[in-house]
């Protein structure tokens, strides 16, 4: 074995019933090396992942790791750990409940002499920790009362900690900001130096590029190539993930885009707020149009959003929703009106994990026609199979349970629950999170098809590209409150990032 | 080899299964003691009624089998239990008979009020008994076993100060009717019988099902997708307690008196096991109430059985124990998998050979 190569995967073979999830595929990575492993979703990424990590014990292929003889062979997460190989996974694994303390210890707390749990201590090193890696939070506090990005860095941070030889990081940058995705990288770039391999998966091709030494593709479940940075430029990646040549995303443009102001109001809220979420912002949206919500993570966005759907029931102000003013007080208040919201976090509010995917589908549904009036089963199997058609969705059958589906195929399982019910005002709060490349552009060129329909969609994305992409009109928020609204000749990536940032007027 | 692979994947082949195993035990009894092998199965007619161990069990099972609805669709939605369920049962029926024999009345053999008032007022008071656990739980986030211990240990009392601390017989043909029987069938059987059919009927032709599943595997998810979370288990709480309600009766009817000390008591903990035997999580989500149903009388038939080999009352609950942990560890994925594994290996060889 090269002496440099710190990780090495030969041969691994996976199979899922009904779908082979890896053929045949090689993975090796180097001392001192991050490589991004990049694949569309269900290319087998995840798979791999947890073959690696002990998760799932594959079929074929062996595993070798830098100093120790032989084949690896991991029984859980835990072994895998101890033999050097930390995790952090997509989707934030750690127990809310717990202090942040805990949560970087549990397993593996410091003890005192009489072998309880040294709080104190523990509390030390965990703030240290926190220190070093210029985190700012009280290690005492509850897991929970941070945000989902913060929780996602105290994640890195405790498989940092843990000392490894190699890092796996599976989209850890999906619920971070621009800002902390930078203090992400130094840590990375950090560990790089001190000669950790680091596996690094995410869609944002922009992120391969600034940090990454090499790439490996996959494609259903079998190895595209390894290549380096440099022999890799973008298009060609792109098209070596999706198996064929790209037609840019730039090939979406808006076409008869622009000035909806003269359509007739869907949404017209004055004054709406949500104690402790949002501040009042008033809010007209027209027919047909896409109105994008921008703003820091944490500044109110899906804050906005959910006063409006009722997620969050609004404390003051008025709603005019097609000129009627109404008082929603739950989200089936804003289903009968025509609106949907596709929320943020995927795991908690958007899949209900242990029903298939065709209940999942035909659930908003069933909720808008009432407890009463059961979809009969023929339709509702027309309409799941109608939605996995159109929006391409992988499963092995529609009685799938879908938390057994790979996270872009979740995301357009509830994407699809809200077009079933025919929305005339869809709220998409980061709909394209955790999502690959062609996904994305299918799921934007949904949002201008919509729009064609003359349906109105509130679109919130951290990536400002995308939303430039879509939108007519952009609502930008600060800290909390809506501070101002974009459209026409500023709408540019500058002009956005200005109005992000504030400052001086 | 498919056929056999087809039946053991179906979902209710381990409660099944475990009834069968009671089942056998029997049969391997009788053939032991020299008596004929499946006297277990007999049925026969005497007196003009019908007799036989099976026919004891569905009997003597109607209470836990009408709980295990309402348990099921508890469990399924809130991820806890109504321990509240065998007090409110002794409630129902104490509130019945004091109203058919008038207040402080203990001994009649003529209704006070009419029949069915009696009985709607019980029905009517464990209905509220829910209507309270479900607010609890649904609106004020107790935890269902906290929220539901208030009426498992007031249920009971309040029930006993309706009868001022008596027994009160109500000894009218009418009412015994409900524990007897209807013609040569014993009516708690039937009574059982509608309850299942009522809800098995309600769970396809409406969309209540999906609504407690879905609730019970993710509440905020089920919430943005247009449930009222909260409504639903409130209504599963409510469902239950009718449940209760109705159990209670048909216990009350057997002995044709309120004996509120003894009603139900402890019949809260079968009912959570016949969800549990029914192959069902007790953390809530996906349910099977068929499953439920199965447990419920495989409990009953383990008692019966055991009754029948002479075990005495006293000693009968540990050999349930027993035979309950049998059942539980059949049923669970270390074992499944075990299983899994072992037909995979049958397999690999014969390919081989």
């Amino acid at each position: 074995m090269d002496s440099n190569i710190v990780l090495s995967a030969k041969g691994i073979c996976m199979t899922f019933p009904g779908v082979k999830a890896l053929q045949n595929v090689d993975f090796n990575l180097r001392k001192g090396e991050i490589r991004a492993l990049m694949g569309e979703n269900g290319a087998g990424k995840s798979t791999l992942i947890k073959c690696l990590t002990g998760v799932n014990k594959f079929e074929a292929g062996e595993i070798h790791l830098d100093g120790i003889d032989g084949p690896v062979v991991n029984r859980d997460t835990l072994d895998a750990q101890r033999k050097g190989i930390s995790t952090v996974y997509q989707e934030v694994n750690l127990c809310p409940n717990l202090s942040v303390a805990e949560n970087l210890f549990i397993g593996r707390e410091p003890m005192t002499k009489f072998h309880t749990v040294n709080r104190r201590k523990m509390n030390e090193m965990a703030a240290k920790l926190m220190k070093d890696l210029d985190l700012d939070v009280d290690v005492t506090q509850n897991l929970e009362e941070y945000s989902l990005a913060l929780q996602q860095m105290i994640a890195i941070a405790r498989a940092v900690d843990m000392d490894c030889k190699v890092l796996i990081l599976d989209e850890p940058t999906s619920s971070l900001d621009d800002n902390e995705v930078a203090k992400l990288f130094v840590m990375m770039r950090r560990l790089r130096e001190k000669g950790v391999g680091i596996m690094f998966v995410t869609h944002f091709l922009e992120q391969v590029y600034e940090v990454c030494d090499g790439i490996t593709v996959l494609r259903n479940g079998t190895l595209v190539g390894e290549y380096t940075i440099d022999e890799l430029p973008r298009v060609k990646l792109v098209a070596a993930m999706m198996g064929k040549d790209f037609d840019d995303l730039a090939s979406i443009k808006q076409e008869g885009s622009g000035d909806k102001s003269k359509e007739p109001l869907v949404i017209d809220a004055k004054g709406l707020s949500h104690a402790g979420t949002i501040k009042p912002f008033d809010l007209e949206i027209h027919k047909g149009e896409v109105i994008g919500l921008t703003g820091l993570l944490g500044s109110g966005r899906s804050e906005l959003a959910r006063a409006i759907y009722g997620a969050d029931r609004a404390q003051t102000g008025t709603l005019k929703v097609k000129g009627k003013e109404v008082s929603i007080k739950n989200p089936i208040d804003a289903m009968n009106l025509g609106m949907g919201l596709l929320p943020d976090d995927r795991k908690a509010e958007g899949i209900i994990g242990d029903l298939s995917v065709r209940e999942n589908i035909i659930l908003a549904m069933q909720a808008k026609q009432g407890i009463f009036k059961k979809i009969p089963m023929a339709k509702q199997i027309e309409i799941a199979d109608k939605f996995i058609e159109m929006l391409q969705i992988k499963t092995a059958s529609r009685e799938t349970l879908i938390k057994q589906l790979s996270g872009g195929n979740q995301q357009k399982a509830i994407l699809a629950r809200w077009l079933a019910t025919n929305p005339d005002f869809l709220i998409l709060d980061e709909p394209t999170r955790g999502i690959d490349i062609g996904t994305k552009t299918e799921i934007q060129k949904l949002v201008l098809k919509l729009a064609d329909e003359g349906k109105s969609v509130m679109f919130i994305s951290s990536e400002i590209e995308e939303m430039l992409r879509t939108c007519n009109r952009m609502a930008v928020l600060r800290d909390g409150a809506k501070v101002g609204e974009i459209s026409g000749d500023d709408l540019t990536q500058e002009g956005v990032m200005k109005a992000i940032a504030g400052g001086g007027k | 080899m498919d056929k056999v692979k087809k039946i053991t994947k179906m979902k209710l082949f381990l409660p099944i299964f475990s009834m069968i195993l009671v089942m056998m035990i029997n049969v391997i009894y009788d053939i032991a003691s020299g008596n004929p092998p499946f006297g277990f199965f007999s049925i026969s007619i005497n007196n003009g009624i019908l007799y036989g161990r099976l026919i004891d069990v569905l009997n003597r099972g109607s209470e836990v089998a009408i709980l295990a609805i309402g348990m099921t669709l508890v469990v399924s939605a809130s991820a806890g239990t109504d321990i509240s369920v065998g007090s409110v049962m002794s409630l129902s029926g104490g509130l019945c008979c004091m109203l058919l024999a008038g207040y402080g009345v203990t001994n009649v053999s003529e209704y006070a009020v009419p029949l069915w008032v009696g009985m709607l007022a019980g029905i009517a008071i464990a209905c509220v008994c829910g209507l309270f656990n479900g607010f609890l739980v649904a609106y004020m986030n107790i935890q269902p076993m906290v929220a539901t211990l208030i009426l498992w240990s007031a249920g009971r009392a309040i029930g006993l100060l309706l009868c001022n601390s008596n027994i009160v017989y109500v000894r009218v043909p009418s009412f015994q009717f409900f524990g007897a029987y209807c013609g040569i069938i014993p009516t708690p059987i039937l009574i059982a019988a509608v309850c299942v059919a009522v809800a098995s009927i309600v769970l396809k032709s409406t969309a209540l099902g999906t609504y407690i599943q879905s609730v019970g595997i993710n509440k905020k998810a089920s919430r943005i997708s247009g449930f009222n979370s909260a409504k639903i288990i409130l209504l599963c709480y409510v469902i239950c307690g009718l449940c209760a309600g109705i159990a209670g009766l048909v216990a009350t009817c057997r002995i044709y008196s309120a004996d509120t000390n003894n009603i139900g008591l402890n019949m809260e903990l079968d009912a959570i096991l016949a969800v549990a035997l029914g192959g069902n999580s007790l953390g809530g989500g996906k349910f099977n109430l068929a499953g439920s149903i199965i447990g419920a009388y495989t409990i009953q038939a383990i008692t019966t059985t055991l009754y029948a080999l002479g075990v005495s009352s006293a000693q009968a609950p540990v050999f349930k124990a027993i035979v309950v942990i049998l059942i539980v560890v059949i049923q669970s994925q270390p074992v499944k998998d075990y299983f899994k594994k072992l037909s995979a290996k049958k397999a690999g060889a014969k390919e081989a050979a």
